[in-house]
Protein backbone atom coordinates (compact mmCIF):
# COMPACT_ATOMS: atom_id res chain seq x y z
CA UNK A 1 0.00 0.00 0.00
CA UNK A 2 1.20 3.42 -0.88
CA UNK A 3 1.08 5.73 1.82
CA UNK A 4 2.71 9.19 1.24
CA UNK A 5 5.49 9.74 3.41
CA UNK A 6 4.64 13.42 3.37
CA UNK A 7 2.13 12.60 5.09
CA UNK A 8 1.26 11.98 9.22
CA UNK A 9 -1.39 9.58 9.98
CA UNK A 10 -4.25 9.15 13.04
CA UNK A 11 -4.67 5.50 14.51
CA UNK A 12 -8.67 6.21 12.93
CA UNK A 13 -7.16 6.49 9.70
CA UNK A 14 -7.30 10.50 8.67
CA UNK A 15 -3.67 11.95 7.18
CA UNK A 16 -2.72 15.10 7.82
CA UNK A 17 -0.87 17.52 5.14
CA UNK A 18 1.03 20.48 6.98
CA UNK A 19 1.67 23.63 5.40
CA UNK A 20 2.82 26.26 7.55
CA UNK A 21 0.00 26.52 10.05
CA UNK A 22 -2.45 25.13 8.03
CA UNK A 23 -3.03 21.51 7.68
CA UNK A 24 -5.34 19.44 5.17
CA UNK A 25 -6.76 16.58 5.85
CA UNK A 26 -8.20 13.03 4.49
CA UNK A 27 -8.71 9.30 5.21
CA UNK A 28 -5.95 7.10 4.28
CA UNK A 29 -6.18 4.69 1.22
CA UNK A 30 -6.71 1.78 3.70
CA UNK A 31 -9.84 3.60 5.31
CA UNK A 32 -11.76 4.36 1.81
CA UNK A 33 -10.19 0.74 0.69
CA UNK A 34 -12.40 -0.39 4.02
CA UNK A 35 -15.35 1.89 3.89
CA UNK A 36 -15.67 0.95 -0.37
CA UNK A 37 -17.99 3.58 -2.19
CA UNK A 38 -18.24 6.53 -0.51
CA UNK A 39 -21.49 7.72 -1.38
CA UNK A 40 -21.70 10.87 1.16
CA UNK A 41 -19.42 13.40 2.58
CA UNK A 42 -21.03 15.82 5.49
CA UNK A 43 -18.72 18.63 5.72
CA UNK A 44 -18.09 20.86 8.44
CA UNK A 45 -18.85 24.39 8.73
CA UNK A 46 -16.28 26.69 7.91
CA UNK A 47 -14.87 28.44 11.35
CA UNK A 48 -15.99 25.56 13.20
CA UNK A 49 -13.13 25.41 16.34
CA UNK A 50 -12.13 21.51 16.80
CA UNK A 51 -10.18 19.80 19.46
CA UNK A 52 -7.90 16.45 18.19
CA UNK A 53 -10.24 13.31 18.15
CA UNK A 54 -13.65 15.69 17.40
CA UNK A 55 -16.10 14.28 15.26
CA UNK A 56 -15.90 17.02 12.27
CA UNK A 57 -16.90 15.38 9.51
CA UNK A 58 -19.37 12.04 8.01
CA UNK A 59 -18.20 9.53 4.98
CA UNK A 60 -20.75 7.38 4.36
CA UNK A 61 -20.69 4.21 2.54
CA UNK A 62 -23.94 2.01 0.83
CA UNK A 63 -23.56 0.30 3.98
CA UNK A 64 -22.50 2.38 6.96
CA UNK A 65 -21.85 6.11 7.82
CA UNK A 66 -18.60 6.75 9.82
CA UNK A 67 -17.15 9.93 11.62
CA UNK A 68 -14.29 11.25 10.73
CA UNK A 69 -11.72 12.77 13.58
CA UNK A 70 -10.47 15.44 13.62
CA UNK A 71 -6.36 14.45 13.73
CA UNK A 72 -4.75 17.82 15.44
CA UNK A 73 -6.33 20.81 17.21
CA UNK A 74 -7.32 24.27 15.41
CA UNK A 75 -10.28 25.71 13.21
CA UNK A 76 -12.02 24.69 10.31
CA UNK A 77 -10.72 27.05 7.08
CA UNK A 78 -11.79 25.64 4.04
CA UNK A 79 -13.69 22.19 3.12
CA UNK A 80 -13.29 20.34 -0.42
CA UNK A 81 -17.04 20.72 -2.23
CA UNK A 82 -15.61 18.44 -4.58
CA UNK A 83 -16.07 15.61 -2.63
CA UNK A 84 -19.53 16.54 -1.68
CA UNK A 85 -20.72 16.72 -5.36
CA UNK A 86 -18.41 13.47 -5.85
CA UNK A 87 -18.15 11.78 -2.97
CA UNK A 88 -15.90 9.15 -4.83
CA UNK A 89 -12.89 11.17 -4.98
CA UNK A 90 -12.58 9.61 -1.42
CA UNK A 91 -12.21 5.93 -3.22
CA UNK A 92 -10.67 7.44 -6.44
CA UNK A 93 -7.71 9.67 -5.09
CA UNK A 94 -7.91 9.46 -1.43
CA UNK A 95 -4.45 11.87 -0.87
CA UNK A 96 -5.41 14.36 -3.82
CA UNK A 97 -8.45 15.38 -5.30
CA UNK A 98 -10.14 13.37 -2.05
CA UNK A 99 -9.06 15.65 0.50
CA UNK A 100 -11.67 16.87 3.00
CA UNK A 101 -11.05 19.97 5.31
CA UNK A 102 -8.77 21.99 5.78
CA UNK A 103 -7.77 23.65 9.60
CA UNK A 104 -5.24 26.52 10.65
CA UNK A 105 -3.79 24.40 13.26
CA UNK A 106 -3.47 25.43 17.07
CA UNK A 107 -0.38 24.20 17.27
CA UNK A 108 1.53 23.06 14.19
CA UNK A 109 4.24 21.03 17.00
CA UNK A 110 1.04 18.44 18.10
CA UNK A 111 1.38 16.79 14.35
CA UNK A 112 4.56 15.45 16.13
CA UNK A 113 2.43 13.20 17.84
CA UNK A 114 0.68 11.02 15.12
CA UNK A 115 2.65 8.56 13.01
CA UNK A 116 4.19 8.68 10.13
CA UNK A 117 4.02 6.57 6.70
CA UNK A 118 5.95 3.89 8.00
CA UNK A 119 4.45 3.19 11.24
CA UNK A 120 1.29 3.69 10.04
CA UNK A 121 2.03 1.20 7.23
CA UNK A 122 3.09 -0.78 10.35
CA UNK A 123 -0.19 -0.31 11.88
CA UNK A 124 -2.63 -1.25 9.28
CA UNK A 125 -0.24 -4.59 8.23
CA UNK B 1 -20.08 -14.15 25.73
CA UNK B 2 -18.74 -16.19 22.03
CA UNK B 3 -21.65 -16.54 20.28
CA UNK B 4 -21.38 -19.48 17.75
CA UNK B 5 -22.27 -18.09 14.33
CA UNK B 6 -22.91 -21.00 11.55
CA UNK B 7 -20.68 -21.64 9.05
CA UNK B 8 -21.94 -21.38 5.38
CA UNK B 9 -21.06 -24.78 3.09
CA UNK B 10 -19.69 -21.48 0.80
CA UNK B 11 -17.37 -20.03 3.27
CA UNK B 12 -14.47 -20.89 2.14
CA UNK B 13 -15.39 -19.93 -1.43
CA UNK B 14 -16.37 -16.52 0.25
CA UNK B 15 -13.11 -15.85 2.04
CA UNK B 16 -11.43 -17.13 -0.85
CA UNK B 17 -12.97 -14.03 -2.95
CA UNK B 18 -12.19 -11.61 -0.63
CA UNK B 19 -15.32 -11.32 0.70
CA UNK B 20 -16.72 -9.44 3.87
CA UNK B 21 -18.21 -11.84 6.59
CA UNK B 22 -20.42 -10.41 9.22
CA UNK B 23 -22.91 -11.81 11.34
CA UNK B 24 -26.44 -12.15 10.25
CA UNK B 25 -29.43 -13.66 11.66
CA UNK B 26 -26.81 -16.47 13.60
CA UNK B 27 -24.51 -16.73 10.56
CA UNK B 28 -21.13 -15.33 9.25
CA UNK B 29 -22.05 -14.13 6.02
CA UNK B 30 -20.68 -12.14 3.24
CA UNK B 31 -21.73 -8.53 3.21
CA UNK B 32 -19.73 -7.61 -0.15
CA UNK B 33 -17.07 -8.75 -2.06
CA UNK B 34 -15.58 -5.92 -3.81
CA UNK B 35 -18.20 -3.10 -3.79
CA UNK B 36 -22.14 -3.11 -2.97
CA UNK B 37 -22.38 -0.38 -6.09
CA UNK B 38 -20.90 -2.94 -8.50
CA UNK B 39 -22.60 -5.94 -7.06
CA UNK B 40 -25.73 -4.23 -7.30
CA UNK B 41 -25.17 -3.03 -10.97
CA UNK B 42 -24.30 -6.58 -12.21
CA UNK B 43 -27.75 -7.78 -10.82
CA UNK B 44 -29.39 -5.37 -12.88
CA UNK B 45 -27.58 -5.29 -15.97
CA UNK B 46 -25.96 -9.12 -16.44
CA UNK B 47 -26.10 -11.67 -13.46
CA UNK B 48 -24.77 -12.13 -9.64
CA UNK B 49 -25.39 -15.16 -7.43
CA UNK B 50 -25.71 -14.79 -3.61
CA UNK B 51 -25.39 -17.18 -1.27
CA UNK B 52 -28.56 -18.02 0.32
CA UNK B 53 -27.46 -21.00 2.48
CA UNK B 54 -29.00 -19.42 5.70
CA UNK B 55 -32.53 -19.41 4.70
CA UNK B 56 -34.67 -21.84 6.23
CA UNK B 57 -36.26 -25.49 4.28
CA UNK B 58 -39.61 -26.80 5.43
CA UNK B 59 -41.20 -29.74 3.71
CA UNK B 60 -44.85 -30.58 4.44
CA UNK B 61 -46.33 -33.55 3.49
CA UNK B 62 -49.20 -35.69 3.64
CA UNK B 63 -52.87 -35.66 2.37
CA UNK B 64 -54.17 -32.43 4.73
CA UNK B 65 -51.14 -30.65 4.12
CA UNK B 66 -52.95 -28.27 1.74
CA UNK B 67 -55.93 -27.73 4.04
CA UNK B 68 -53.31 -27.48 7.14
CA UNK B 69 -51.00 -24.83 5.53
CA UNK B 70 -53.98 -23.02 4.31
CA UNK B 71 -54.99 -22.54 8.07
CA UNK B 72 -51.41 -20.81 8.90
CA UNK B 73 -50.89 -18.72 5.76
CA UNK B 74 -52.64 -16.12 4.55
CA UNK B 75 -52.51 -16.89 0.48
CA UNK B 76 -54.37 -19.26 -1.03
CA UNK B 77 -52.14 -22.26 -1.36
CA UNK B 78 -55.20 -24.49 -2.98
CA UNK B 79 -54.76 -21.83 -5.93
CA UNK B 80 -51.43 -23.81 -6.68
CA UNK B 81 -50.76 -26.57 -9.28
CA UNK B 82 -47.86 -28.78 -9.00
CA UNK B 83 -44.89 -27.26 -9.61
CA UNK B 84 -46.18 -23.55 -8.80
CA UNK B 85 -45.01 -21.59 -6.17
CA UNK B 86 -46.30 -18.30 -4.26
CA UNK B 87 -45.22 -15.51 -1.98
CA UNK B 88 -47.47 -15.53 1.28
CA UNK B 89 -47.37 -14.75 4.76
CA UNK B 90 -47.40 -16.80 8.70
CA UNK B 91 -49.62 -14.89 11.05
CA UNK B 92 -49.79 -14.59 14.61
CA UNK B 93 -53.76 -13.85 16.40
CA UNK B 94 -53.16 -10.59 16.36
CA UNK B 95 -52.71 -10.34 12.60
CA UNK B 96 -49.08 -9.72 13.23
CA UNK B 97 -46.20 -11.18 11.09
CA UNK B 98 -44.19 -13.75 12.02
CA UNK B 99 -42.32 -14.27 8.83
CA UNK B 100 -43.09 -13.94 5.48
CA UNK B 101 -41.68 -16.86 2.78
CA UNK B 102 -42.26 -18.72 -0.72
CA UNK B 103 -44.87 -22.15 -0.59
CA UNK B 104 -44.06 -23.77 -3.58
CA UNK B 105 -46.02 -27.41 -4.19
CA UNK B 106 -43.58 -29.81 -5.10
CA UNK B 107 -45.63 -32.87 -5.41
CA UNK B 108 -49.73 -33.44 -4.85
CA UNK B 109 -49.14 -33.38 -1.85
CA UNK B 110 -46.01 -32.30 -1.07
CA UNK B 111 -45.14 -28.20 0.07
CA UNK B 112 -41.38 -26.71 -0.02
CA UNK B 113 -41.23 -23.68 1.90
CA UNK B 114 -38.47 -21.35 2.14
CA UNK B 115 -38.30 -19.34 5.36
CA UNK B 116 -36.30 -16.30 6.83
CA UNK B 117 -32.80 -17.66 8.38
CA UNK B 118 -33.67 -15.88 11.60
CA UNK B 119 -36.82 -17.33 11.53
CA UNK B 120 -36.26 -20.69 10.83
CA UNK B 121 -37.08 -22.15 14.69
CA UNK B 122 -39.81 -19.77 15.85
CA UNK B 123 -41.58 -20.68 12.32
CA UNK B 124 -40.98 -24.33 12.52
CA UNK B 125 -42.22 -24.08 16.68
CA UNK B 126 -45.37 -22.49 15.72
CA UNK B 127 -45.97 -25.02 13.06
CA UNK B 128 -45.20 -28.14 14.91
CA UNK B 129 -47.28 -26.60 18.01
CA UNK B 130 -50.27 -26.03 15.62
CA UNK B 131 -49.21 -29.73 13.67
CA UNK B 132 -52.80 -31.34 11.76
CA UNK B 133 -53.55 -34.87 11.82
CA UNK B 134 -51.94 -36.80 8.82
CA UNK B 135 -49.34 -33.44 8.15
CA UNK B 136 -45.64 -34.22 8.25
CA UNK B 137 -43.52 -31.09 8.91
CA UNK B 138 -39.32 -31.27 8.50
CA UNK B 139 -36.90 -28.92 9.06
CA UNK B 140 -34.38 -29.57 6.12
CA UNK B 141 -32.90 -26.06 6.59
CA UNK B 142 -29.55 -28.17 7.61
CA UNK B 143 -29.52 -30.00 4.83
CA UNK B 144 -29.56 -27.71 2.27
CA UNK B 145 -27.31 -25.09 0.39
CA UNK B 146 -28.84 -22.64 -1.03
CA UNK B 147 -27.73 -19.78 -4.07
CA UNK B 148 -29.83 -17.20 -5.83
CA UNK B 149 -29.03 -16.77 -9.38
CA UNK B 150 -30.01 -13.27 -10.13
CA UNK B 151 -30.29 -10.55 -12.94
CA UNK B 152 -31.32 -10.00 -17.22
CA UNK B 153 -28.90 -12.94 -18.24
CA UNK B 154 -29.29 -15.72 -15.52
CA UNK B 155 -31.50 -17.55 -17.98
CA UNK B 156 -28.30 -17.68 -19.45
CA UNK B 157 -26.30 -18.73 -16.40
CA UNK B 158 -28.55 -21.31 -16.00
CA UNK B 159 -28.47 -22.85 -19.58
CA UNK B 160 -24.98 -23.34 -19.37
CA UNK B 161 -24.82 -25.27 -16.38
CA UNK B 162 -27.65 -26.89 -17.04
CA UNK B 163 -28.12 -27.82 -21.13
CA UNK B 164 -30.25 -30.36 -20.33
CA UNK B 165 -32.85 -28.56 -18.01
CA UNK B 166 -35.61 -25.99 -18.34
CA UNK B 167 -35.88 -23.47 -16.17
CA UNK B 168 -39.63 -23.89 -14.26
CA UNK B 169 -42.09 -20.38 -15.18
CA UNK B 170 -42.17 -17.65 -12.79
CA UNK B 171 -42.19 -18.37 -9.03
CA UNK B 172 -42.07 -22.34 -10.40
CA UNK B 173 -40.68 -25.25 -8.54
CA UNK B 174 -38.43 -28.00 -10.58
CA UNK B 175 -36.27 -30.75 -9.95
CA UNK B 176 -33.38 -31.40 -11.39
CA UNK B 177 -32.05 -34.93 -12.36
CA UNK B 178 -29.61 -34.94 -10.25
CA UNK B 179 -31.94 -34.16 -7.41
CA UNK B 180 -31.46 -30.05 -7.11
CA UNK B 181 -34.31 -28.36 -6.75
CA UNK B 182 -34.85 -24.90 -8.79
CA UNK B 183 -37.06 -21.95 -8.17
CA UNK B 184 -38.43 -19.31 -10.55
CA UNK B 185 -38.33 -16.75 -7.78
CA UNK B 186 -36.39 -14.36 -6.37
CA UNK B 187 -35.76 -11.06 -4.27
CA UNK B 188 -33.97 -8.26 -6.60
CA UNK B 189 -36.96 -7.39 -8.85
CA UNK B 190 -34.96 -9.36 -11.68
CA UNK B 191 -35.53 -12.58 -13.36
CA UNK B 192 -33.43 -15.19 -12.03
CA UNK B 193 -34.19 -18.33 -9.82
CA UNK B 194 -33.02 -19.98 -6.32
CA UNK B 195 -31.60 -22.53 -6.45
CA UNK B 196 -30.85 -25.62 -3.98
CA UNK B 197 -28.50 -28.68 -3.24
CA UNK B 198 -26.88 -30.61 -0.96
CA UNK B 199 -24.45 -28.90 1.60
CA UNK B 200 -21.78 -31.13 -0.17
CA UNK B 201 -22.57 -30.28 -3.66
CA UNK B 202 -22.36 -26.08 -3.10
CA UNK B 203 -18.84 -25.29 -3.90
CA UNK B 204 -18.81 -27.21 -7.44
CA UNK B 205 -22.04 -25.70 -7.88
CA UNK B 206 -21.21 -22.30 -6.94
CA UNK B 207 -18.00 -22.57 -8.84
CA UNK B 208 -20.11 -23.67 -12.45
CA UNK B 209 -22.29 -20.41 -11.95
CA UNK B 210 -19.34 -18.75 -11.43
CA UNK B 211 -17.77 -19.84 -14.54
CA UNK B 212 -21.07 -19.48 -16.35
CA UNK B 213 -21.25 -15.70 -16.26
CA UNK B 214 -22.43 -14.87 -12.46
CA UNK B 215 -20.83 -12.41 -10.13
CA UNK B 216 -20.13 -13.13 -6.62
CA UNK B 217 -22.33 -10.48 -4.67
CA UNK B 218 -23.35 -10.42 -0.79
CA UNK B 219 -26.51 -9.87 1.78
CA UNK B 220 -25.42 -5.47 0.92
CA UNK B 221 -26.67 -5.44 -2.40
CA UNK B 222 -29.42 -7.86 -2.02
CA UNK B 223 -30.84 -5.54 0.51
CA UNK B 224 -30.47 -2.44 -1.60
CA UNK B 225 -32.12 -4.72 -4.45
CA UNK B 226 -34.77 -5.87 -2.61
CA UNK B 227 -35.58 -2.06 -1.09
CA UNK B 228 -35.60 -0.87 -4.78
CA UNK B 229 -38.42 -2.64 -5.84
CA UNK B 230 -40.22 -2.00 -2.31
CA UNK B 231 -40.16 -5.79 -0.94
CA UNK B 232 -40.37 -5.94 2.70
CA UNK B 233 -37.11 -7.35 5.07
CA UNK B 234 -38.63 -9.18 7.60
CA UNK B 235 -37.13 -7.49 11.11
CA UNK B 236 -36.96 -4.23 9.53
CA UNK B 237 -40.10 -3.87 7.84
CA UNK B 238 -42.41 -6.94 8.54
CA UNK B 239 -43.03 -7.15 12.75
CA UNK B 240 -45.38 -9.36 14.75
CA UNK B 241 -46.86 -5.92 15.63
CA UNK B 242 -47.83 -5.36 12.07
CA UNK B 243 -50.51 -6.72 10.05
CA UNK B 244 -50.14 -7.69 5.90
CA UNK B 245 -52.92 -4.95 5.48
CA UNK B 246 -50.64 -2.11 6.95
CA UNK B 247 -47.25 -3.66 4.74
CA UNK B 248 -49.08 -2.81 1.76
CA UNK B 249 -49.42 -6.64 1.00
CA UNK B 250 -52.72 -7.76 0.92
CA UNK B 251 -52.65 -8.61 -2.19
CA UNK B 252 -50.99 -11.70 -0.84
CA UNK B 253 -53.61 -12.19 1.55
CA UNK B 254 -56.85 -14.20 0.06
CA UNK B 255 -59.57 -13.18 3.31
CA UNK B 256 -62.71 -15.11 0.95
CA UNK B 257 -60.16 -18.81 1.16
CA UNK B 258 -61.56 -19.91 4.18
CA UNK B 259 -60.07 -19.00 8.12
CA UNK B 260 -56.35 -19.05 8.83
CA UNK B 261 -54.87 -17.37 11.69
CA UNK B 262 -55.42 -13.69 12.05
CA UNK B 263 -57.84 -13.29 9.27
CA UNK B 264 -60.64 -11.71 11.72
CA UNK B 265 -57.68 -8.81 12.15
CA UNK B 266 -57.24 -8.67 8.33
CA UNK B 267 -60.57 -8.20 7.67
CA UNK B 268 -61.51 -5.68 9.96
CA UNK B 269 -58.37 -3.53 8.66
CA UNK B 270 -59.45 -3.75 5.30
CA UNK B 271 -62.92 -2.87 5.88
CA UNK B 272 -62.06 0.09 8.14
CA UNK B 273 -58.69 1.58 6.39
CA UNK B 274 -55.31 0.39 8.07
CA UNK B 275 -54.82 3.06 10.53
CA UNK B 276 -51.13 3.04 9.26
CA UNK B 277 -49.34 2.20 5.85
CA UNK B 278 -45.85 1.05 4.82
CA UNK B 279 -45.01 4.27 3.35
CA UNK B 280 -42.50 4.91 0.41
CA UNK B 281 -40.19 7.83 0.51
CA UNK B 282 -37.50 9.54 -1.85
CA UNK B 283 -35.56 11.86 -0.82
CA UNK B 284 -36.41 15.13 -3.52
CA UNK B 285 -32.78 16.15 -3.57
CA UNK B 286 -29.19 14.96 -2.45
CA UNK B 287 -28.62 13.78 0.91
CA UNK B 288 -27.10 11.28 3.35
CA UNK B 289 -28.24 7.86 2.60
CA UNK B 290 -31.45 7.36 4.83
CA UNK B 291 -31.34 4.14 6.82
CA UNK B 292 -33.61 2.27 9.11
CA UNK B 293 -34.61 4.17 12.88
CA UNK B 294 -34.37 7.75 10.99
CA UNK B 295 -37.22 10.08 12.41
CA UNK B 296 -39.72 10.66 9.70
CA UNK B 297 -41.01 14.05 9.81
CA UNK B 298 -44.30 16.19 8.27
CA UNK B 299 -43.26 19.62 6.18
CA UNK B 300 -44.45 20.97 9.20
CA UNK B 301 -41.33 19.10 11.33
CA UNK B 302 -43.66 17.01 13.88
CA UNK B 303 -42.35 13.58 13.72
CA UNK B 304 -44.52 10.72 12.79
CA UNK B 305 -42.65 7.83 12.74
CA UNK B 306 -39.35 6.69 11.28
CA UNK B 307 -37.70 4.27 8.71
CA UNK B 308 -38.31 0.84 8.81
CA UNK B 309 -35.30 0.42 5.49
CA UNK B 310 -33.44 3.26 3.74
CA UNK B 311 -30.52 3.18 1.81
CA UNK B 312 -29.06 5.19 -1.25
CA UNK B 313 -30.76 3.52 -4.09
CA UNK B 314 -27.45 2.60 -6.50
CA UNK B 315 -30.03 2.78 -9.65
CA UNK B 316 -31.52 5.65 -8.87
CA UNK B 317 -28.87 7.32 -7.05
CA UNK B 318 -31.38 9.02 -4.76
CA UNK B 319 -32.07 8.11 -0.88
CA UNK B 320 -34.83 5.48 -0.41
CA UNK B 321 -36.67 4.32 2.36
CA UNK B 322 -39.73 2.97 3.72
CA UNK B 323 -42.07 3.72 7.24
CA UNK B 324 -44.89 2.92 9.23
CA UNK B 325 -47.12 6.42 8.74
CA UNK B 326 -50.18 7.48 9.54
CA UNK B 327 -52.44 6.58 6.63
CA UNK B 328 -53.33 10.12 6.15
CA UNK B 329 -49.33 10.62 5.13
CA UNK B 330 -49.71 8.31 2.76
CA UNK B 331 -50.77 9.59 -0.24
CA UNK B 332 -48.30 9.74 -3.33
CA UNK B 333 -46.91 13.02 -3.68
CA UNK B 334 -47.17 14.30 0.52
CA UNK B 335 -43.82 16.35 1.19
CA UNK B 336 -41.90 15.17 4.27
CA UNK B 337 -39.30 15.21 6.03
CA UNK B 338 -36.03 12.99 7.32
CA UNK B 339 -34.16 13.75 10.02
CA UNK B 340 -30.35 13.02 9.87
CA UNK B 341 -27.89 13.65 12.28
CA UNK B 342 -30.04 16.40 13.63
CA UNK B 343 -30.59 17.91 9.75
CA UNK B 344 -34.17 17.31 7.85
CA UNK B 345 -33.91 16.73 4.18
CA UNK B 346 -37.06 16.99 2.01
CA UNK B 347 -39.02 13.48 0.88
CA UNK B 348 -41.84 12.55 -0.63
CA UNK B 349 -44.16 9.79 -0.87
CA UNK B 350 -43.54 8.04 -4.43
CA UNK B 351 -45.71 4.60 -5.37
CA UNK B 352 -43.72 1.13 -4.86
CA UNK B 353 -41.70 -0.07 -6.61
CA UNK B 354 -39.02 2.81 -6.47
CA UNK B 355 -37.46 1.00 -9.40
CA UNK B 356 -38.82 -0.73 -12.18
CA UNK B 357 -36.32 -3.27 -13.62
CA UNK B 358 -35.90 -3.49 -17.78
CA UNK B 359 -37.48 -6.65 -19.32
CA UNK B 360 -34.98 -9.41 -19.67
CA UNK B 361 -34.19 -9.75 -23.28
Amino acid sequence: MNNPTDLRYATSHEWVRLDGDFATVGISDHAQEELTDVVFVELPAVGRSVDAGDPTAVVESVKAASDIYAPIGGEVVEVNPDVEADPSLVNTDPYGKGWIFKLKVKNAADVASLMDAAAYTAQIG
Amino acid sequence: MISELKSSPLEAAHVALGARLVPFAGWNMPVQYTSIIDEHTAVRTACGIFDISHMGQFIVSGPTAAAWLNGLLTNDIQKLGVGQGQYTLMLNEKGGVIDDLIAYRSGEEEFFLVVNASMIEEDFFWMASRQGEGVILRNESDLWAGMAVQGPTAVKVFAKVFPNETLPPRNGIMTTAAGSVVCRTGYTGEDGFEFFCPNAEAIGYWDQFLAAGAKPCALGSRDTLRLEMGYPLNGNDLSPERSPIEAGLGFFCDLEKGDFVGREVLVRQKADGPAVKLTALRYLDKGPPPRAHYPVLTADGAVIGELASGALSPSLMAGIGMAYLPAEFSKIGTPLQIEVRGKLFPAEVVKKPFYKPAPSA
